[in-house]
């Protein structure tokens, strides 16, 4: 328990001279501080862009060209040959999409907007949900009706407070009956359905953005695949590809011209990203830490200069090498460790802060791994910043010591 | 090391016996001789007071005698045992088992209360908690201070600060208490107070060297040893109170 009595000794005169340990530790606090709030930034962007992808399913390929309008060759063909049961077994959900644009009228209020047209079996690719009316089906595909389904903030856009089922809004030049409203979907945050409003593909493509003719079939500008949970997503990639291939009459060695884009992918480079960023962070972290490493050192420094002549009392008293480096060490350990705590308790406060701000889109995730490693860092920096001082310390020679002013 | 363990218990041991010490400093090419030889020694239970003036050499002689310089030659035994020769660390043992320090500027460390100054030389003997506590205590009230055990030293006189002193001198029961211009710092009226309470320790038993430029605090020990130019020019008992 001497370790103890050190420690309680650091601490007391740690406390004789308040100010400038606070000064002495800022360099610990900060860094620890910006290392975890940053890091706890990163943690939960990787997260709530994790959660993103989850929600929408992980078995999910989405078809798009990958030449960019005009040159685009993917139409409706392809998505009716990829919907086929008997040919494609495992692809539960087939949605083709063309989007674009446009102005979208209601009594004179005109908001500009996303206009999508899908056919029925997009709701089964996608996280959308039907707050009242109905979605899309086939029958209004078949009949061309002019129908649309409002995400929930355009809808209240248009409409404020009065009911919009059944009413009529301007979509391009015509009138468009409103059969359906979502659900705010709050979930993607980087590509919102709740500003969105989605009609009939075949009156999106001929009616409001007239999609150019590949081979006699309209253009889509994607082509959302949901694939059944027991079928290897890696197959079904490559089965989608050898079908467009061959519908596009590629030839052996020449580039495909759409990409497939596959969402298990998209996990693995979000997690892929998070640890670069941790990496990084980390680095600039250990260098903040050396920072305030040699900000301790030069303190302990000072401090053993002041103290000379108690260090000559206590060898005077029976101090040996071993204890007057211990106090020492002790000393710029506390120093250290109380820096690395309070930057924690700092991190947390910054962290409960920012989410307490409602803009703020994160939520900030703070590792009980990236503390613990903050604290033995902080310690490890006191023992290492802290050693040559406390040598300095124990080299004094006790009849010079006893004599310093 | 609950209890300091005499090395010899022989009453007829010197508790210091120096012989032959010499010490030269070398500054540059210059060869300064501080002790030329220095021979003494010191029973059990004696007063004795050393003095000289300053570049006399006693400021030397008394470093020796406290085991934080080491002679250039001879021999220094304490209780019988050969200490010039011994380790850094065990020479750190020795003094504080053996030698209990009194300093001019009384040394105590700021901002902490009588009682723990008093136990640091406890601390460093691996003594503590209730019984470093006890000890400390007992020592205090031993120099009249029984009532000042939370106090600050800015919160006591310059006397009282030099009785917190001694109290931590005494605290490990040491064989000797060695004291540096005991009265350096202090007005005539605390200097009478603290040579009162040598005195009483002397009678008590304990054995006092005290190192001085004062006739006036030397005349109080019974025996004077007087150094100058490195050597001892004279060594003579002022009282006849010895046995």
């Amino acid at each position: 328990m001497r370790i103890m009595r050190y420690l309680g000794v650091a601490l007391s005169n740690i406390g004789v001279n308040k100010l400038r340990s606070l000064l002495t530790m800022l360099g610990i606090i900060i860094g620890v501080a910006a290392v975890l709030t940053t890091l706890g930034i990163a943690n939960g962007a990787a997260n709530s862009i994790t959660a993103d992808i989850q929600q929408q399913g992980t078995n999910l390929l989405e078809v798009s060209d990958a030449r960019g309008v005009g040159g685009s060759r993917l139409t409706t063909a392809d998505a009716r040959i990829l919907g086929d049961r008997t040919e494609f077994p495992h692809f539960v959900g087939v949605a083709p999409a063309y989007s674009g644009n446009t102005t979208l009228v209601r009594n004179g209020v005109d908001v500009e907007a996303r206009v999508q047209g899908v056919t029925g079996a997009y709701l089964t690719v996608s996280t959308i949900e039907v707050a009242s009316g109905r979605f899309l089906n086939a029958a209004d595909e078949t009949h061309g009706a002019r129908v649309a389904v409002l995400g929930s903030d355009l809808a209240s856009d248009l409409f404020g407070a009065a009911e919009p089922l059944g009413q009529e809004v301007r979509i391009g030049g015509d009138l468009f009956t409103v059969v359906g409203v979502l659900k705010t979907s709050g979930g993607s945050r980087f590509f919102s359905n709740d500003t969105t409003a989605y009609v009939p593909l075949t009156i999106a493509q001929t009616r409001l953005f007239a999609a150019p003719f590949y081979r006699g079939e309209r253009l889509v500008s994607s082509i959302s695949i949901k694939v059944d949970d027991a079928y290897p997503l890696e197959q079904a990639e490559q089965d989608v590809e050898a079908a467009l291939r061959l519908l596009h009459g590629l030839k052996l060695g020449d580039d495909n011209d759409f990409s497939i884009f596959n969402q298990a992918s998209l996990l693995d480079l979000a997690a892929g990203v998070s640890t670069t960023l941790s990496v990084l962070l980390g680095g600039i972290g250990a260098i903040s830490l050396l920072v305030g490493g040699i900000g301790i050192m030069n303190i302990m420094l000072v401090t053993v200069t002041e103290r000379t002549n108690e260090i000559g009392l206590r060898r005077a008293l029976g101090a040996h090498d071993r204890d007057i480096l211990v106090q020492f060490l002790a000393e710029a350990l506390v120093l250290c460790l109380l820096g690395g705590v309070i930057g924690v308790g700092l991190s947390f406060g910054i962290g409960a802060l920012l989410s307490a701000i409602p803009a703020f889109p994160i939520t900030i995730a703070i590792d009980a791994t990236a503390v613990i490693l903050a604290l033995l860092v902080s310690s490890a920096a006191a023992i290492l910043f802290g050693l040559y001082p406390a040598l300095r310390a124990t080299r004094l020679d006790p009849v010079e010591a006893l004599r310093y002013e | 090391m609950n209890e300091p363990m005499p090395l010899q218990s022989t009453s007829s041991t010197p508790v210091i016996a120096l012989d032959s010490v010499t010490k030269t400093y070398q500054m540059g090419e210059v060869a300064v001789h501080a002790l030329r030889g220095v021979s003494l020694t010191v029973q059990r239970g004696e007063y004795v007071a050393i003095i000289g003036a300053s570049g006399s050499g006693k400021s030397t002689l008394m470093n020796i005698i406290g085991l934080l310089d080491r002679p250039t030659h001879g021999s220094y035994r304490i209780r019988g045992q050969e200490v010039s020769r011994l380790s850094k660390s065990a020479q750190a043992d020795i003094r504080n088992r053996e030698i209990g320090f009194v300093f001019q500027r009384f040394n105590l460390l700021p901002r902490t209360s009588a009682q723990a100054q008093v136990e640091l030389p406890l601390f460093y003997a691996g003594v503590t908690g209730a019984k470093a506590k006890r000890r400390a205590v007992e020592a205090l009230t031993r120099v009249g201070l029984a009532q000042r055990l939370d106090h600050r030293p800015d919160q006591l006189s310059g006397g009282q600060q030099q009785r917190v002193a001694i109290a931590r001198a005494l605290v490990t029961q040491p064989s000797l208490l060695l004291a540096d211009e005991p009265t350096g710092a202090l007005d005539s009226k605390t200097t009478a107070e603290i040579l009162d309470l040598f005195d009483a320790l002397h009678a008590q038993g304990l054995t006092l060297v005290v190192v001085t430029h004062e006739h006036a605090v030397a005349a109080r020990a019974a025996r004077v040893i007087t150094i100058s130019d490195g050597t001892v020019v004279s060594d003579a008992s002022t009282r006849q109170k010895e046995e």
